[in-house]
């Protein structure tokens, strides 16, 4: 095979000329980083909050969280990054998406990117959270509600203390998946891990030492994802439940 | 305010279904070798022989650490020079098309993999000790008798895998292949539609994987009853 091998390539200076390679890589990597954890933060919220109303007894509430839930799942991720990214800001109030069509692209990526992602996560962690909700025995809740405590103190005092610590067991491979989905991103233009692959393949024409950097890039977030998320299972687990079931 | 101009869509249509035709056929390819291969690493997985079931925990393991972005850039770019380096095949012969496919399956088999080794461990030791009792091979057994238990537990997992699987072929837009969401944007970009375009690309994928979705729910219903 007449490939030459140049892992030094990641020290020459960039084709910009203001930063080496290295560099575009860790930019990549930073960026991927921030991008999931903020749209995990997202994720977390709005997830917990609908998964929550999902099973409320109102007909309308759990019927709202049903089309969040169903809307979001049901459209791929890339279709949905390129209706935040390209059609939203055309169907804002003018003021509004020429105000977000003005600022900085970098910007405008990485706020369509992060709300793609949080949102279409939230549907997955809210059916997380609907099931650890459900996975509590009926008991509890009449209990809570014989003894006097309203519905929302039942929520607060007595399922919900359970069924977010049962919950995080399952949520930890959709932290995972986040990081993963985010590279998605890169199709708008969004300058993270994979797109920096991409890029240093066309500069350099070193394609191997690029994507062989890059993927272990991704593999190394995976394992340090799963480590913290070990660690953080061990101390939520409830005494008396076996692995925290599901 | 934005005017909505729908004209470029139904003129639009046969190309579309075109494109929606490359989508499912990707699909349907990599559910074919998804289960197929599938179901091979799941058995090598579960298997005694131990550089097997590392070879299968591997590359699980790999394909499940890595964005599926990632892997069909890894297929579109990569794979098909060396391929062509490693067997003197002559430059320009498009493969392409056939890697970024081949990528993907390869990349959907890790997660099958996972939903039928689930499967078949769902199934209780005694039916397979029962058949080697009998006097049946382990493939006999495996395939006469755990295997299609396995097999019916697990129908809607696997079918709701294929939905993901349908969503995630959009991904191939990486990989320049015309499949349905290509298309859509690419028409949407000539005709300066984009936002027409875009919107009706998401409420077909929205129809149709809500649709089968329900689907599943309801064979799901009749499994527990049954």
């Amino acid at each position: 095979m007449g490939y030459s091998w140049n892992w030094g390539v990641f020290l020459q200076p960039s084709a910009t000329g203001d930063d080496t390679y290295l560099g575009w890589m860790l930019y990549g990597f930073k960026m991927t980083i921030g991008l999931s954890l903020s749209a995990w933060l997202i994720a977390l919220l709005l997830g917990a909050l609908v998964g929550v109303l999902r099973t409320v007894p109102s007909k309308t509430l759990s019927g709202l969280a049903m089309a969040h839930v169903e809307l979001f799942r049901n459209i791929p991720l890339l279709v949905q990054l390129f209706l935040w990214y390209f059609v939203l800001p055309e169907l804002l109030p003018k003021d509004l998406g020429d105000a977000f069509k003005q600022s900085h692209p970098v910007v405008q990526q990485f706020i369509s990117s992060m709300v793609c992602l949080g949102l279409f996560t939230s549907a997955r962690v809210a059916e997380q959270v609907r099931s650890g909700i459900n996975s509590l025995p009926p008991g509890q809740k009449n209990a809570a509600l014989a003894i006097g405590f309203t519905l929302p103190q039942t929520y607060r005092f007595v399922l919900l203390p359970m069924a977010f610590r049962l919950v995080v067991p399952p949520l930890t491979s959709e932290f995972l998946n986040i990081f993963k989905n985010s590279a998605v991103c890169s199709t708008i233009g969004l300058l993270e891990l994979a797109a920096q692959g991409r890029q240093l393949v066309d500069y350099t024409a070193q394609p191997y030492e690029s994507f062989i950097t890059v993927t272990l890039a991704y593999v190394l977030i995976n394992v340090v994802v799963m480590f913290g998320m070990r660690w953080v299972e061990a101390r939520v687990r409830i005494p008396g439940y076996i692995g925290g079931g599901h | 305010m934005y005017e909505f101009d729908w004209s470029s869509i139904p003129g639009s249509l046969p190309l579309l279904a075109k494109g929606m035709g490359v989508s499912l056929e990707i699909t349907f390819t990599a559910i074919v070798v998804g289960i197929v291969w599938g179901t091979l690493l799941a058995m090598m997985r579960l298997s005694s022989v131990k550089p097997l079931a590392w070879f299968a925990a591997g590359y699980v393991n790999v394909f499940r650490a890595i964005p599926l972005v990632m892997v069909l850039l890894w297929f579109f770019l990569i794979v098909p020079n060396l391929l062509e380096s490693l067997f003197g095949i002559p430059r320009g012969s498009d493969m392409r098309l056939g890697s970024a496919i081949a990528g993907f399956a390869l990349f959907e088999s890790a997660y099958y993999s996972e939903i039928i080794r689930a499967g078949i461990q769902s199934v209780p030791k005694g039916q397979m000790a029962a058949a080697k009792a009998l006097g049946m091979s382990y493939g006999q057994a495996m395939r006469l008798v755990v295997l299609p238990q396995a097999f019916r537990n697990m129908v809607p997992l696997l079918l709701t895998q294929a939905i993901i699987l349908f969503q995630d072929t959009s991904l191939v837009y990486v990989s320049a292949l015309a499949d349905f969401f290509g298309t859509a944007a690419k028409i949407g970009d000539r005709d300066g539609r984009l936002v027409e375009m875009l919107l009706f690309a998401g409420a077909v994928y929205f129809v149709l994987c809500f649709a089968v979705s329900q689907l599943v729910r309801y064979y799901q219903k009749k499994l527990k009853t049954a």
